[in-house]
């Protein structure tokens, strides 16, 4: 457990709370990454603008935060140019199909105690560290990090 | 109105994954790895996030409308369908495969990394394809 981060966690998962509070208080939406983005690609009129400038600051916030002199400076994202593209394809297939990613279900749904969205995150993180218990440890492509 | 508070709280939901490095795939591998030297710090985040929106959602909908729009947008399914467990099933593999959800794919973008661009092209794609055939 060498890299558990608690208070820096709970301190951010707080302000992504509070970022769904305000988009629901505000605006009567809510804050699911896939459901602003994919919202984007059907275009209606009305629905356009907030959508997009929601997820331009969502890049803006991290900008600032590096700017500001945050601690994360850098990041590692590992794959190959095709794994990265089967993963986002499938990430963006199943929160596609399914209805929503971590935010729209993990956060917002499970915070309205939908079933649908509790039975989704179960499921979405159950799948995921399987995906990793596989990749890492019965291909052994932990050399990652 | 509705757009400033649109990107306001992008602006918000961005600080709050990089403060709490989930924009890192590294760091939310780290928690998927249970076998591995586990990291919890993605619980912590779910759990803050889940305490603030928990009590704040139950204030906010004992209003009648929201602030800047005449009515709350929510789901109303509530069957738990069979869209609903193969998408999750889809998302969760490819959410192992690279460490990246939704959220800090985009946000990652803040980077500049040519990996971010792949990635969130392909998510693009699938939304689309989803989309498409629902």
């Amino acid at each position: 457990m060498e890299n558990f981060t608690p208070i820096s966690a709970l301190i951010g998962g707080a302000l992504i709370g509070v970022s769904a509070s305000l988009l629901l208080w505000l605006n009567g939406r809510i804050a699911g990454i896939s459901g602003i983005a994919g919202g984007l690609l059907s275009p209606s009129k009305g629905e356009m603008g907030w959508r997009a400038l929601f997820l331009i600051g969502l890049v803006g916030g991290v900008a600032i935060y590096r700017l500001a002199g945050g601690e994360l400076q850098s990041i590692q994202i590992n794959g190959s140019i095709p794994l990265l593209l089967i993963g986002g394809l499938l990430v963006g297939l199943g929160t596609g199909i399914g209805g929503g990613c971590t935010s729209g279900h993990g956060v917002c749904g499970m915070a309205r105690l939908s079933p649908r969205s509790i039975v989704a995150t179960v499921v979405f993180l159950g799948v995921a560290a399987g995906t990793v218990f596989v990749t890492r440890h019965v291909l052994g492509w932990g050399a990652m990090s | 109105m509705k757009l400033v508070a649109a990107l306001v709280g992008g602006l918000i939901f961005g600080l709050g994954l990089a403060i709490s490095q989930m924009v890192n795939p590294e760091k939310v591998l780290g928690f998927l790895d249970f076998t591995g030297s586990w990291d919890p710090s993605l619980a912590f985040v779910l759990g803050g996030a889940l305490v603030v929106s928990f009590i704040a959602f139950r204030l906010v909908l004992k209003r009648d409308t929201p602030v800047f729009a005449n009515r709350f947008s929510l789901p109303d399914k509530t069957d738990i369908d069979g869209g609903l467990i193969v998408g999750a099933v889809l998302f969760g593999i490819g959410w192992g495969l690279i460490g990246l959800c939704p959220g800090p794919a985009i946000a990652s973008l803040a980077y500049g990394m040519e990996e971010s661009l792949w990635f969130v092209g392909a998510l693009l794609a699938g939304l689309g394809v989803a989309r498409s055939i629902r």
